[in-house]
């Protein structure tokens, strides 16, 4: 970042565009493999998305991103949380159903289930992070099996307490917060809360690169011995970064739940899924604010736009999630091998300088 | 090291003591069981049906497991085989409705299966890529191309649709074995202590069973053999223990971990192909519903052996059968955990572990009291069990497990100084 180098920007941008291609390749091959037409679905993909599509991409971008973030804490300290997806829906579930009490009114209320939202899923990842720190489970296992209790568990308390309708099961519904309508109002509103994924992107940067938290976390990612050495104390990182990427994993969906939904319903209302395509976006985006950004949108974009699909092709919205699963494996793959190639040029470029500078004294 | 000639004496004699000793704890399982259901009077806890469901839970589980067997010994951690596995499904279906036998339908699942292998293969072995990151993608991949293939392959077929396949024909069921299968049912039946229990499992391996089961079991063996008996299966272990020295000894690492990952992608795929033949009426988009992870959780607790790997998924299996039976047989499933717990506690107490007691002792209690003052469990707890027990074990049990040394570490070629 020193100074401005065209061929180390050029080496950055290169594992993407290798990504993107490769994802475009087999996307392509496997429509034509099924009989179905590629041309038609790049066309339909392709298409400037309508006003009502562009305000879900941003609102879908929101959530993706507070995901990835979530994932990127864990991940720069070389802890993988796959349990976002648990975190996530107990946290919603639990700030929905405070926000459904109405024990306060108005922004406190949302205030404060905002709050119960991350010290929830702060709390459940963090559990992961003690078992791993005194008892020495992996956190990759732990947080996997805490995912599948936590959804059993939101559907127990949510059979038990919540509103029966008939067949659906849902907690008390809430007023929403208004948001802002950028076209007209039969195409929906950018939801308010969306503020959270700015803040979780800028929060995350500040603490990343401005903290000595920040520091001490990168520390401990690129090496622990050297982290410990240095006076970083490897038990408590591992369980505040847990929790403080559980704690961001609770606010995933609160956008939605103040936006649009009203209410948690499981297979209703609640969009699952989001954890993983969290995990996904901050492996896309290198576990860096901006590169996230970009992968939340192409995400974003590739699942709201798959919806013009089910009308103007034979192609199922599904294929999309064979682009997004090749992008990510691509993109793991280019950024190894330009890694290798750039090592690979650092040592030629050293070898060179060497071999002039001894040279030089003889 | 002074000699180089050792006596094989005490490793034969602590090898069988190892075999002793589970054999010892598989009947001393068997006997709290049975008393258990003595007590409390539920003879469906090890009833011949029950059994036969704990099989049909554990056989997708125990090639999850296999699968993470092979890669991990050759040094590949393998998340990807949950995808894997869902790949698998899809393939069994695919293949049993093409070519009417659900034979070529189980090669179509390993093939399937063999294919998310190779994807996650390339990723680790050839470019390095992390093998928990290869893995999520490869799931996401997986789960991606199953819900898609299903939708654009199945939608217009008989018994099909965007997302099932229903009405495929399923493997040779075997109905009796003449002998076996009468008196042990009969006995069964007597619901004596430790004896009954006994001839439930064995006619509930006798009787109904399907053809595929048994060749699952057959390939724990089989697998056993190949990894621990012969000079393959050590040059593939070398590999998860230590690839440089491997590598100085002239065993081409890459190409053994290739074929460690591509069967490992077979065995799951194969578990898939149970699910969709066996286990259920068809093939459905997403039936794995986590058994991927549950195999992987079961091959740790078995200490990635597979004696232990086979006690793991069944304990995992049985579990995950009796929330599908009566309410009353898991109410019944909190005394035997309580019961176990406080054997533990006491075991702790005699070797003056009283921080390990303590430990126990409170969720033991917990559990006796939740037993005593209910007379059932919510149907979501029940399904919670094989999670709640796989963080139990690994809380307890991990600083005892052994991994392979090198397992998850990069290696790359030429790096053996």
């Amino acid at each position: 970042m020193k100074s401005f180098n065209p061929r180390a920007i050029g080496l950055a941008l290169l594992g993407p565009a290798i990504a993107i291609v490769a994802s475009v390749l087999v996307t392509t091959l496997v429509i034509a493999a099924v009989g179905s037409s590629p041309g038609d679905f790049w066309s339909t993909m392709f298409d400037f998305p309508k006003p009502r599509s562009r305000v879900d991409i941003i609102n879908q971008t929101a959530m993706i991103y507070t995901a990835a973030v979530a994932a990127a804490i864990g991940f720069r300290m070389g802890l993988f949380n796959i349990g976002l997806e648990g975190q996530y829906t107990l946290a919603s579930y639990a700030a929905a159903a405070f926000a459904g009490g109405a024990y306060l009114s108005g922004f406190a209320n949302v205030f404060v289930s905002l709050l119960i939202a991350i010290a929830v899923g702060a709390a459940w990842s963090a559990i992961a992070g003690i078992l791993k720190t005194t008892r020495g489970v992996s956190e990759v296992i732990s947080t996997i099996m805490l995912n599948s209790i936590a959804i059993t568990l939101v559907g127990y308390l949510l059979n038990k307490y919540g509103v029966h309708e008939g067949n659906t099961v849902h907690t008390t519904r809430i007023d929403l917060v208004s948001g802002w309508t950028p076209f007209e109002n039969r195409d929906g509103e950018i939801w308010t809360l969306v503020i959270i994924a700015i803040l979780a992107g800028v929060g995350f940067w500040v603490l990343l690169n401005k903290t000595r938290f920040g520091f001490d976390l990168r520390a401990s990612g690129q090496s622990e011995t050297v982290a410990k050495a240095s006076g970083v104390n490897p038990h408590r990182m591992i369980i505040t970064a847990m929790a403080l990427s559980g704690g961001v994993a609770g606010l995933i969906w609160m956008p939605a739940l103040f936006g649009k939904a009203t209410n948690f319903g499981l297979g209703t209302t609640f969009q699952a899924g989001l954890g993983f395509l969290g995990i996904a976006v901050a492996l896309l985006g290198r576990n860096r604010p901006i590169g996230m950004l970009f992968g939340a949108l192409l995400f974003a974009y590739l699942s709201v736009k798959s919806n013009d699909l089910t009308f103007a092709t034979d192609v199922s919205p599904s294929i999309v999630q064979i682009t997004q699963g090749v992008a990510v494996l691509a993109v793991v793959v280019a950024y190894e091998v330009v890694r290798r190639w750039r090592a690979r040029l650092e040592q030629r470029v050293v070898s060179q300088e060497l071999g002039t500078a001894t040279e030089a004294t003889a | 090291m002074t000699t180089t000639t050792t006596t094989p004496g005490p490793v034969t004699r602590v090898r069988n003591a190892a075999r002793a000793n589970w054999l010892f704890i598989a009947l001393g399982a068997v006997a709290v069981v049975s008393l258990v259901r003595i007590v409390t009077d539920t003879n469906d806890l090890t009833s011949v049906g029950t059994i036969r469901a704990a099989i049909i839970a554990t056989c997708p589980i125990l090639m999850a497991g296999l699968g993470g067997l092979w890669a991990e010994r050759a040094g590949v951690v393998n998340i990807g085989l949950e995808g894997q596995m869902v790949l698998g499904t899809w393939g069994a279906a695919f293949f049993t409705y093409h070519s009417g036998s659900p034979w070529v339908g189980i090669l179509g699942a390993a093939l399937l299966g063999m294919i998310g292998g190779l994807l996650h293969a390339i990723a680790t072995v050839t470019f390095g890529v992390d093998h928990i990151v290869s893995g999520v993608a490869i799931n996401l991949i997986g789960v991606g191309a199953t819900t898609y293939l299903a939708e654009a392959t199945f939608t217009d077929l008989e018994g099909g649709g965007p997302r099932q396949l229903i009405g495929l024909p399923t493997p040779t069921t075997i109905d009796r074995i003449p002998g076996i299968s009468g008196s042990a049912a009969d006995l069964a039946d007597k619901h004596w202590f430790f004896i009954s229990d006994v001839a439930s499992f064995v006619a509930a391996l006798t009787t109904k069973i399907s053809l595929l089961s048994l060749v699952i079991f057959a390939l724990v063996v089989a697998s056993g053999w190949i990894l621990w008996k012969t000079s393959f299966g050590l040059r593939l272990r070398s590999c998860g223990e230590n690839p440089q020295a491997a590598e100085t000894l002239g065993v081409n690492v890459y190409l053994y971990k290739y074929v460690a990952v591509l069967i490992s992608g077979a065995m799951a795929g194969i578990g898939g192909g149970f699910l969709a033949l066996v286990a259920s009426s068809g093939f459905s988009t997403n039936q794995t519903n986590g058994r991927g992870y549950i195999g992987l959780a079961a091959m740790i607790f078995g200490n990635w052996r597979p004696g232990g790997l086979l006690a793991g998924a069944l304990t995992f299996g049985y579990t995950d059968s009796l929330r599908l039976r009566d309410t009353h047989a898991v109410h019944s499933l909190l005394l035997l955990v309580a019961v176990a717990l406080i054997a533990i506690t006491v075991l702790r107490v005699v070797r003056r572990q009283i921080a390990g007691a303590v430990a126990m002792a409170v969720p033991g209690a917990a559990l006796l009291v939740w037993f005593l003052s209910t007379d059932s469990v919510p149907r979501d707890f029940t399904s919670m069990t094989p999670y709640v027990t796989t963080l139990f074990v690994l809380a307890l049990g991990t600083q005892r497990l052994r991994m392979p040394a090198a397992d998850g570490r990069p290696y790359r070629k030429g790096s053996a100084g």
